[in-house]
């Protein structure tokens, strides 16, 4: 059990059944009254935001998070598939779980699950992913519009801003914390 | 902190001992370690075995005035265990004064009074600010009667607020933050009885005491009221208060007996206390009191 004591930026809790993490945290006091704690948190699953005012005394259920190597296997409709690597079982994530990083999974991408009891409620990518640009215009040498990017869509069909350079069928880094280009694979 | 903040405090604090004295008030000094606090329902004060270091000046400023003193100021440290957050710190900064022969209002104007000089020999601009909000005291005060503020800002009745236990919390989450969009500073007079311990009532209405709050652009600055004088009337009120601490499982604490002792001597008084950390967030601007001391206590 948590107290109101131990409340502060960045713990986790469980309210009406779901993870919250606890973005803002300030102790109050009017005047001659009662200790109170205001509190802004995030519902983990949701990402909706609640404010909640605490007396001292209140105890929390910590939500307690487990995190897992997986590796992701394959989508079937908003489903995503990923498969322990140390037990080898499954679980189904909701798109909305997934959320951007939907954008750089391509099948067997090694990622960090987030699970809350069974439930898996975020993924991690490595920081650099390697795409493969599938589509991207030719750049015209003597181009004059003075542009120092164009889109190019890349495996999983996600698309972003390149240097004029990249041609269809390289190989390019991501930065999937940002999802921008970050530079070519040579060779 | 930074080197700005830093004098802006120094500057504030010589600018309450200079108007002060300009207005005749005697400054003194009463020990910090002492035997007994007020009890207070919510005040926990920190041990300093085996006694106590004071959470407010109040006690032995009173006795002074039981022996005649009748216009005093202090500005000292103040201990209150576990208050922590951006507005508060365990050991922060208290300015209290007292005048004989005076009741509330009297304080009030030396608010406007105390208020108007800081700005104008501390301020930027000669004004207060609190969350981009420039809040200027020069200009007639806001005033509400705390039942005012309940019935407008928060949709409800003080007295039944009190009886079922959402008094603080309405405080906190829609009074503070509606007084917060003022220009001026902002008076909350006149608390539920059960909310001043050591308050008069009022006469006329004696659900209601003698107590108000100044609060500029939001923040809780300072707390006055016309002190109760009658000696079995407040050890009843310290009894209460322990009675209240019991329930909350709070440790009783030991009643000042001395004070109660002279209490009768007391003329019909009027005493306030200022958050100075607080006078120097407004005044500089900052958002916090980490921003405004030396060194917090993570830092020690």
């Amino acid at each position: 059990m948590l107290s109101v004591a131990d409340l502060k930026k960045g713990i986790k809790l469980i309210i009406d059944g779901d993870p919250y993490v606890v973005t803002a945290f300030d102790f109050v006091k009017p005047g001659k009254g009662q200790a109170l704690y205001k509190c802004k948190m995030k519902n983990m699953i949701s990402g909706v935001t609640l404010d909640r005012t605490y007396r001292s005394g209140e105890n929390f259920e910590p939500a307690s998070m487990d995190e897992r190597d997986m590796e992701y296997l394959y989508k079937e409709g908003t489903h995503y598939t990923f498969m322990d690597q140390q037990n080898y079982e499954q679980v189904v994530m909701e798109e909305d779980a997934v959320g951007d990083a939907k954008n750089f999974l391509l099948e067997n991408t090694k990622v960090s699950v987030l699970l809350f009891g069974d439930k898996p409620i975020g993924v991690t990518l490595p920081n650099f992913i390697n795409l493969r640009v599938t589509q991207t215009d030719p750049w015209l040498k003597g181009d004059t519009s003075g542009s120092d990017s164009k889109p190019a869509t890349v495996e999983t069909g996600y698309v972003l801003r390149v240097p004029p350079f990249i041609e269809e069928g390289e190989l390019i880094v991501i930065d999937t914390r940002t999802g921008d280009y970050s530079t070519r694979v040579k060779g | 902190m930074n080197g700005s903040a830093l004098l802006i405090r120094a500057q504030v604090i010589r600018t309450i001992r200079e108007f002060f004295w300009e207005q005749g008030f005697l400054e003194v000094e009463t020990p910090l370690l002492i035997p007994a606090n007020a009890p207070e329902e919510h005040i926990d004060p920190v041990p300093a075995l085996p006694w106590q270091l004071q959470t407010s000046p109040e006690i032995c400023m009173k006795r002074l005035l039981c022996r005649g003193h009748r216009r005093i100021f202090q500005i000292s440290h103040c201990w209150r265990a576990a208050e922590r957050g951006s507005r508060h710190l365990t050991e922060f900064t208290m300015l209290e004064w007292y005048r004989a022969d005076a009741d509330y209002r009297d304080l009030m104007l030396d608010c406007e009074g105390l208020l108007r000089c800081v700005a104008d020999r501390c301020g930027i601009e000669r004004q207060f600010s609190r969350n981009d909000i420039q809040i200027d005291p020069h200009v007639v005060w806001q005033r509400f009667s705390l039942q005012e503020a309940f019935l407008r800002f928060a949709n409800a009745d003080a007295l039944t607020s009190v009886q079922n236990g959402l008094f603080d919390e309405l405080l906190v989450s829609k009074i503070e933050p509606a007084l917060g969009n003022f220009y001026t500073p902002v008076i909350v007079a006149d608390y539920p009885a059960e909310m001043a311990a050591l308050a008069r009532l009022k006469q006329h209405d004696p659900q209601f005491a003698e107590r108000f709050e100044l609060y500029v652009g939001g923040l809780e600055l300072a707390n006055g009221f016309s002190e109760l004088n009658d000696p079995a009337e407040q050890r009843q009120r310290f009894e209460q208060a322990n009675k209240v601490r019991a329930q909350r499982g709070a440790a009783a604490l030991p009643l000042p007996e001395p004070f109660l002792a002279e209490l009768s001597a007391m003329p019909p008084s009027a005493g306030i206390a200022l958050g100075v950390d607080r006078l120097v967030m407004l005044t500089a601007g900052c958002a916090t009191i980490d921003e405004v001391v030396a060194f917090r206590p993570e830092d020690l």
